[in-house]
């Protein structure tokens, strides 16, 4: 048998994913829209958040795009507050990818706004994949514990904003802040970490003034 | 389980390539796999036999060189594997930042 003939290919699997993601990028850049890729674990609270957040939005039109496994409870929800919605279902998949959104957003035709794109409810897939976002906003709560950021470092380590959510049971859990925050600190210097609470709504007046800031830019 | 498309992807590539350097079939494919990019080797293996079938790639052996994820000291520079629950340098005691390695994931080469 002849000896095998190697051939060098160096080509990033990652590619095509972000290919898409760099091009729905610049569309929704030209439709004046800011996009957020909204992630955290299931039941941290990311569509509260975001009703939270929706709620407080002044001349600015959110737009809203859902990925969910099954179901479309938190698209009614929306829907039921007046927010342009649309539902994702991934039938089983773990995370968004870019041709997936890209498809949503020519669906949702949207011009001048932010666009709220709900990841799938997980730590880890959905932090490795661009999805065409100009910022990833990660809600985590105190009752998942303080350790999160070293477990799910990739998440903590991409995030522009980080949400600790559930901050009202703070009394009632062991959470130790000091420890998480020097999670989050060694692996994001600028990520600003806002305690927020769906239930009493504080600190998401701080949570839209940092958008606010960032879509006037 | 998205690793299911990613290795169609591979497999096409891979075939793209060998027919291009007119190879006949793929003897070898060299993957490298960063711990943290998301993908685990294992499933990439598991799906690779059943994707595989009928293409160039059929009967072509997956070699996967893993990385695992390092952070770069803050204070000595030292490139360093983390322990579970802390991000401190082995060396000097200092705090490590995430760097690109681990993160990785491309197709380095084909053998056909």
């Amino acid at each position: 048998m002849s000896e095998n003939k190697e051939i060098e290919i160096l080509l990033s699997v990652y590619d095509k994913n972000e290919e898409i993601a760099a091009l729905t990028n610049t569309k929704l850049t030209n439709s004046g829209i800011y996009a957020i890729n909204v992630m955290g674990a299931p039941g941290a609270g990311k569509t509260t958040s975001l009703i939270e957040i929706v709620k407080r939005l002044n001349n600015v039109t959110p737009y809203v795009i859902e990925g969910d496994i099954e179901a479309d409870f938190d698209t009614k929800t929306l829907l039921a507050l007046g927010v342009k919605a649309i539902q994702i279902n991934t039938g089983g998949a773990c995370h968004l990818d870019s041709p997936l959104i890209d498809k949503a957003v020519e669906d949702l035709k949207l011009s001048n706004g932010v666009l709220f794109i709900e990841n799938i409810g997980n730590l880890v897939c959905p932090a490795e994949f661009m999805i065409g976002e100009h910022a990833k906003l990660l809600v985590s709560t105190v009752t998942e514990g303080s350790d999160k950021p070293y477990k799910y470092p990739l998440a903590f380590e991409k995030a522009d904003i980080i949400l600790l959510n559930k901050c009202d049971l703070l009394p009632y859990v062991d959470f130790d802040e000091e420890f998480f925050m020097k999670g989050v600190r060694a692996l994001n210097k600028n990520a600003p970490v806002i305690k927020v609470s769906g239930k009493t709504e504080e600190g998401f007046d701080e949570v839209v003034s940092w958008i606010m800031e960032k879509v006037k830019k | 389980m998205h690793e299911y498309p990613i290795t169609q992807h591979i497999i096409s590539v891979a075939s793209e390539y060998a027919k291009k350097y007119g190879g006949t079939e793929v003897k070898v494919i060299h993957l490298v796999v960063g711990e943290t990019s998301g993908y685990v080797s294992s499933s990439i293996e598991l799906y690779f036999d059943i994707i595989a079938k009928g293409s160039l790639c059929e009967k072509a052996k997956l070699d996967i060189k893993r990385i695992a994820p390092k952070l770069k000291c803050n204070q000595c520079g030292e490139l360093f594997v983390r322990k579970p629950f802390t991000f401190e340098c082995p060396l000097c005691g200092g705090e490590g930042s995430p760097t690109e390695i681990g993160k990785e994931f491309y197709i380095k080469s084909i053998e056909i």
